[in-house]
């Protein structure tokens, strides 16, 4: 016990000996958990919009006017000339082009039914659709307006009876920093996890202290155990640090029950540390084990969930992404803190990720020799 | 006690087609310190990886302290100090910090056995606080030999200590080897190094994986079998050509600013040379017969095995 202890604390004196090491720990989550949840949002604003208006009556007016007034819509141009708008789009000066033909207003007084047109720049498929969705939200809304105006209209047309509306659960302001935040923590718990423990190791083989180490009559768990807690320490702490400063600055929910998420951390830990360990063992420098690991936490973060919803994934994606820890942890941390969920909610995670740590820190041992 | 420090019986190490060990067979009595003397690749690493417990052996068996490397590895390590080629401290880590590293791993304290290593660490602990890595070749050596030996091993391996350390810290060194010898420490060292041979109790020449011969310095010396002469002159190349093309010469090889070359007893007429070399339009500044040492002995070992 007193050698783990002893090892342990070598650990620590190393780490924060190395004068690259704590800004790595405190500086760079403050910046990641700003910059990326200030930037990474699914929410689009000020969409540059173009309007070509043929008609200039007073219902094209009306209709431009809502779409002044949304916070979505910045309406850059004017013009009377399609071919002028599609250029501006084709320099991507604008993203949507707004086109209203000519007789506007009097076919809509005269047919009741008129059409408009949006172009709208797909480049990005994601953000097209929400351009979409918000204009054809302005179109109805004014169309329900035009409606209760118009009496002539109105007494043609059926009113609509059947409105839709809708109310956000758990993040009824569809704040998405709220969304994000937990997710983003997860992310850099896990990146500080995972690269310190899979470069130690392969460090010291690297510099040849295994070598020495080896010789000691030390067994490997307690080599192991040594290695493993200074990581688990410094890991939960940068949790409990940007959960601190998602409070503070973000001012996040935390509906559930804090130890549930601490306990979670505890185990997802042990997943990423022994991930990171059995990269050390299998790879012979930094340079190896620093591609190896990068590559599984890209595949993990991007089909974690975090930016894209899971359910939208291929079956055999959805499938694979039974492997991926990361998946777990960050349903669990969404799930506690912001719907507030119990233990009973979030066990078939927590008990997912409790499998998944038994086996791989089995599996990183195992792969562990210490006589070569 | 009964048993040698270290007995090794037919021991065989294949590295995928390289026969790193070849049939190795020897025994080390307690207190001796046997040096193992051969070329860059000999197996020299090999053979102490083998017997730290960090190499398993393909063929064969080894004994330290009566007990096997490969089933009762774990009590050998607790009796053993190793000190690799390279230097595998903790640079990051300062001196004090490193012994204390390794004492505490080994379940003991500097301060329990400070008399073992006083001599040594009493010269680098001025240094104590400075790190590791900002350590001088000589005082890397002298901590890593204190971290070896902080847990009073009975027997110490050293991997080519003094490859890459200034002269006058090598003397030394060798100095604190025969003290610690003095204290009933069994001492198996490697080294390229031929003049380090003599301060052995016993060397051992390896060569591809083989011993050669392992006997006493002066037994090496004494069983030298040729008459050996010293040659000097300007072009010590031309000499060493021509040298070697002589009819009836057994071996001619440069030793600094003289060339030694050897003949089968009373094979050599100096005359017949001194003629031939004139031929060859080389001007000799003297040959004198002397008496060979211990590289001589090594050099006309290895050279048979290769021939």
């Amino acid at each position: 016990m007193r050698t783990i202890l002893y090892i342990i604390q070598k650990e620590f004196l190393q780490v924060f000996r190395n004068r690259a090491m704590l800004p790595i720990i405190f500086i760079l989550p403050i910046v990641q958990l700003i910059i990326l949840v200030n930037a990474a949002t699914f929410e689009m604003k000020h969409i540059r919009l173009s309007v070509v208006d043929l008609d200039l009556s007073s219902t094209s007016r009306g209709l431009i006017s809502k779409f002044e007034g949304s916070p979505f819509y910045q309406i850059k141009q004017f013009s009377f000339s399609y071919h002028e708008a599609e250029n501006q789009m084709q320099h991507g000066k604008v993203d949507m082009i707004l086109n209203i033909p000519r007789g506007f207003e009097k076919k809509l007084l005269i047919e009741n039914c008129v059409k408009v047109q949006f172009i709208v720049n797909a480049i990005n498929g994601a953000s097209a659709g929400l351009c979409n969705a918000y204009a054809t939200m302005i179109l109805m809304d004014y169309n329900r307006q035009i409606i209760a105006e118009n009496k002539t209209i109105s007494a043609m047309v059926l009113p609509q009876n059947i409105l839709t509306d809708y109310s956000y659960w758990y993040n009824p302001k569809l704040n998405y920093k709220t969304y994000m935040v937990p997710g983003i923590l997860v992310l850099l718990v896990t990146i500080i996890g995972l690269l310190l423990s899979g470069m130690n190791i392969v460090r010291e083989k690297e510099i040849g202290t295994i070598e020495q180490i080896n010789v000691t009559p030390i067994n490997k768990i307690q080599f192991i155990a040594g290695k493993l807690t200074p990581f688990w320490i410094i890991a939960i702490f940068e949790l409990a640090f940007g959960l601190s400063l998602g409070k503070l600055i973000f001012n996040i929910p935390m509906e559930g029950n804090l130890w549930l998420i601490f306990i979670s951390a505890a185990v997802y830990l042990f997943v990423i540390l022994s991930f990171g360990l059995l990269i050390s063992t299998v790879t012979n420098t930094q340079q190896q084990a620093m591609l190896v690991s990068f590559f599984f936490m890209v595949v993990f973060i991007l089909m974690s969930g975090l930016f894209t919803s899971i359910e939208s994934m291929p079956q055999w994606a959805q499938t694979l992404d039974k492997l991926n820890p990361l998946m777990y942890f960050i349903r669990i941390m969404r799930m506690v803190l912001l719907k507030g969920s119990g233990f009973n909610d979030i066990s078939r995670h927590f008990w997912a990720l409790v499998i998944y740590a038994a086996g791989i820190l089995t599996l990183a041992v195992w792969r562990y020799r210490k006589v070569a | 006690m009964d048993s040698p420090a270290v007995s090794v019986k037919n021991l065989t190490l294949r590295y995928g087609d390289t026969l790193a060990l070849n049939d190795l067979s020897f025994d080390v009595p307690h207190g001796e310190l046997l040096g193992f003397i051969g070329p860059d690749g000999a197996g020299k690493t090999t053979l102490f990886r083998v017997l730290t417990t960090l190499l398993v052996p393909t063929h064969g068996s080894a004994q330290v302290d009566g007990l096997d490397v490969v089933k009762d590895y774990r009590q050998i390590r607790n009796n053993i100090g190793y000190m690799p080629g390279r230097f595998s401290l903790y640079q990051d880590l300062s001196v004090e910090e490193n012994l204390t590293f390794f004492a505490t791993i080994f379940g003991t304290t500097i301060r329990e056995n400070y008399d073992l290593i006083k001599d040594i660490y009493s010269q680098i602990e001025p240094f104590k606080n400075r790190k590791a890595g900002q350590l001088s070749g000589g005082m890397k050596q002298k901590l890593a030999l204190s971290c070896a030996l902080i847990h009073k091993p009975g027997i110490l391996f050293l991997d080519e200590p003094t490859t890459g350390v200034d002269a006058v810290s090598r003397r030394e060194f060798w100095e604190m080897l025969k003290r610690l010898q003095a204290g009933d420490i069994t001492i198996l060292v490697s080294t390229p190094y031929m003049d380090e041979a003599v301060l052995c109790d016993r060397v051992a020449l390896i060569q591809n994986g083989r011993i050669m011969k392992i006997t006493t310095p002066a037994n090496v010396i004494a069983s030298y079998p040729y008459s050996l002469f010293s040659v000097k002159a300007d072009d010590i190349y031309g000499l060493l050509k021509a040298l070697r093309d002589y009819p009836g010469i057994h071996r001619a090889d440069a030793f600094g600013q003289t060339v030694h070359l050897s003949f089968n007893k009373d094979e050599f007429r100096e005359a017949a040379l001194l003629d031939y070399l004139k031929e060859k339009g080389i001007e000799p500044a003297g040959i004198r017969e002397i008496k060979a040492t211990i590289e001589d002995c090594f050099m006309d070992l290895m050279g048979k095995e290769e021939g």
